[in-house]
């Protein structure tokens, strides 16, 4: 349609002589210039320069650049410190990309079909995304402090036993899933929402004439299906967000207790900015990237799915 | 529902057993949805508890919800005098405003030049800019950090705002806007001996309002929040923005006052969950943008 309309705005230019093709084209390139600079400066640019870094011996301050191949990849291959950090990154989505979805899910549809409440409950289960996720983690330590805590003082008055949630090594990865499924399941619920209100209502008035009496025989015929590009896509953003998992990390555990928190950029931020072994972060940059661009194919591979839908 | 089909001959009773089988999923529903509900609010309704609480009552450990001495101004007046804490609010607002007054100022001229001008290039810079929109800023952060501390910038505002002066997302988002705009408006305009500069500015980029309020809400919330550039860039702590400011304070806190933590975390938080609770639509738009477009 647009494209139509561009072709023939182009034949009336070229009637009305080159000229005035050529003021277009001069002001589409004045009006491109900033973000052109901008984003070799702050993106290609940088790109290319963090690739190269990862094949030399740099550290910041180096003055010559001598390469070494792979040896800072295969350095990182064999690092238990790198690979347990992205082992726990990992573990991390495989806990908070099906809770948050699956609950997310859950909550949306619950969600849809109140009338009154609706923005009550809209309003409360988004509340986590706009609040300051730093802030918020330190309220979490506190509510999970082992002895003043008021989750412990809880599990205590129901009697069941206590935890030291954030220094027991089994539980502190365990805890920073809930805290960053407490963050995502309000984003994902609103996801779904949107997808769900562009299902038509009289689908649903239809099956019930054909006899899918029961919420849930209405869930599985209709918004299940006419709800997967959605469910795709919120599966992809959300893996996204739990593989860059850093804040909670940096504030409530720190990688503690003994590693079973260090999660990818984590490892990244130390080795770069607090070790300075530049070349060595920046090898673990980019593979950092060949997973973000992994999630980014399937990504627009789904968005163009979602189009032809 | 409530009209029962002519073909099922309903029993008499039918109409009760409808209606109570109705209030026992309502009350199921209601069941579930408040018991997450409170689990989204716990955190905030224990800050702001905290926050006015005594330390002997923080640290009895009592599930009391209500504090028996009223503490508040004490924590407030300590939080707010041991740390900058409106500084860093205010260092939010500032580096908020000046990200998004830039991102906007280069996002739109190059986003109407993708949709509506010719010109050679103009398909390489668009499948360019889609690649840039994967990238996180921890991708390109190092290169970055080495070309600030060459330069001589670590530790300023504009470091810590220059990684996001261009957003390919309002890039993206505002070429799909534009080219809806009916070219006949454009071409009347250039008849008219506008030229393409007050084009953009005085007839595109108003009828973009949606997409723009969309788009501020979007980056004024992933900025006020990002803690790992500026942690990276901002080692005095005059210049750190909420975020960091808040970690700065926590790690000066080492006697866990709590008190005095919920305070400041009440302080920096409040901006923004107080712009949700009145511009709910607005922010639910922005916030979930990537999502829906």
């Amino acid at each position: 349609m647009s494209a139509l309309a561009m072709t023939g705005g182009g034949r009336m230019l070229r009637r009305s002589g080159g000229r005035q093709a050529f003021i277009e084209k001069l002001n589409g390139m004045a009006f491109c210039l900033p973000a052109t600079i901008l984003l070799l400066v702050t993106c290609l640019v940088p790109l290319c320069v963090l690739v190269i870094i990862s094949f030399t011996r740099y550290e910041l301050g180096d003055l010559d650049i001598r390469f070494v191949g792979l040896a800072n990849f295969s350095k990182a291959l064999g690092d238990p410190v790198f690979r347990r950090s992205l082992f726990n990154t990992l573990l991390y989505m495989a806990i908070v990309l099906p809770g948050s979805v699956i609950l997310g899910l859950l909550v949306a549809v619950l969600v849809h079909g109140r009338k009154r409440t609706r923005s009550f409950y809209e309003i409360v289960y988004f509340l986590p995304v706009t609040s300051t996720l730093i802030a918020m983690a330190t309220v979490w330590q506190f509510l999970l402090h082992p002895k003043i805590g008021p989750i412990n003082a809880f599990l205590q008055l129901v009697g069941l036993p206590q935890h030291a949630f954030l220094s027991d090594p089994a539980l502190a990865l365990p805890t920073l899933a809930v805290v960053g499924m407490w963050q995502l399941i309000g984003f994902n619920m609103v996801l779904f929402l949107a997808g769900l209100s562009a299902i038509p209502r009289d689908l649903y008035e239809a099956a019930e004439v054909d006899g899918c009496a029961s919420a849930v025989d209405r869930f599985l015929t209709i918004t299940w299906p006419l709800l997967g590009p959605t469910m795709m896509f919120v599966i992809v953003t959300t893996s996204i967000t739990a593989f860059k998992i850093f804040d909670t990390v940096a504030v409530m555990t720190r990688g503690g207790p003994m590693g079973s928190s260090e999660v990818l950029l984590y490892a990244v931020y130390l080795e770069g900015f607090q070790y300075f072994h530049t070349a060595y972060a920046a090898a673990l940059t980019v593979i950092f990237l060949a997973f973000i661009v992994v999630f980014a194919v399937i990504q627009t591979f789904v968005l163009e799915r979602r189009v032809h839908y | 529902m409530a009209t029962p089909l002519p073909l099922t001959a309903a029993p008499a009773t039918s109409p009760v057993l409808a209606r109570l089988r109705r209030a026992v999923s309502q009350v199921l529903v209601h069941g579930f949805l408040l018991a997450g509900a409170v689990f989204m609010l716990l955190p905030f309704v224990w800050m702001l508890v905290t926050s006015i609480k005594p330390p002997a009552e923080i640290f009895s450990a009592t599930l009391s919800l209500w504090p028996r001495q009223f503490y508040g101004v004490e924590n407030y007046r300590f939080a707010l005098t041991t740390a900058p804490l409106l500084r860093f609010a205010a260092n939010g607002i500032f580096i908020c405003g000046c990200i998004l007054a830039v991102q906007l100022l280069v996002a739109i001229p190059c986003a109407y030049a993708l949709a509506k001008l010719r010109f050679p290039g103009r398909q390489l810079l668009f499948v360019l800019t889609l690649l840039a929109l994967a990238i996180p800023v921890q991708v390109p952060a190092l290169p970055l950090y080495i070309g600030l501390a060459n330069l001589n910038l670590l530790n300023t505002y504009f470091s810590m705002m220059v990684p996001f002066f261009l957003s390919v997302f309002a890039i993206f988002l505002l070429r799909q806007f534009f080219r809806g705009f009916p070219d006949d408006i454009i071409s009347a305009a250039r008849l008219d001996g506008m030229s393409e500069f007050e084009i953009v500015w005085r007839i595109v980029t108003p009828s973009a309002w949606p997409a723009i309020a969309a788009f501020a809400v979007f980056s004024i919330v992933a900025h006020w929040n990002d803690l790992y550039w500026p942690l990276i860039v901002i080692s005095d702590g005059k210049l750190a923005p909420p975020p960091l400011g808040m970690m700065i304070f926590a790690d000066a806190e080492t006697g866990s006052n709590y008190g005095a933590l919920t305070a400041a975390a009440t302080v920096l938080t409040a901006p923004l969950v107080v712009t949700f609770l009145f511009a709910r639509r607005h922010f639910i738009a922005g916030i979930t943008m990537t999502g829906v477009k």
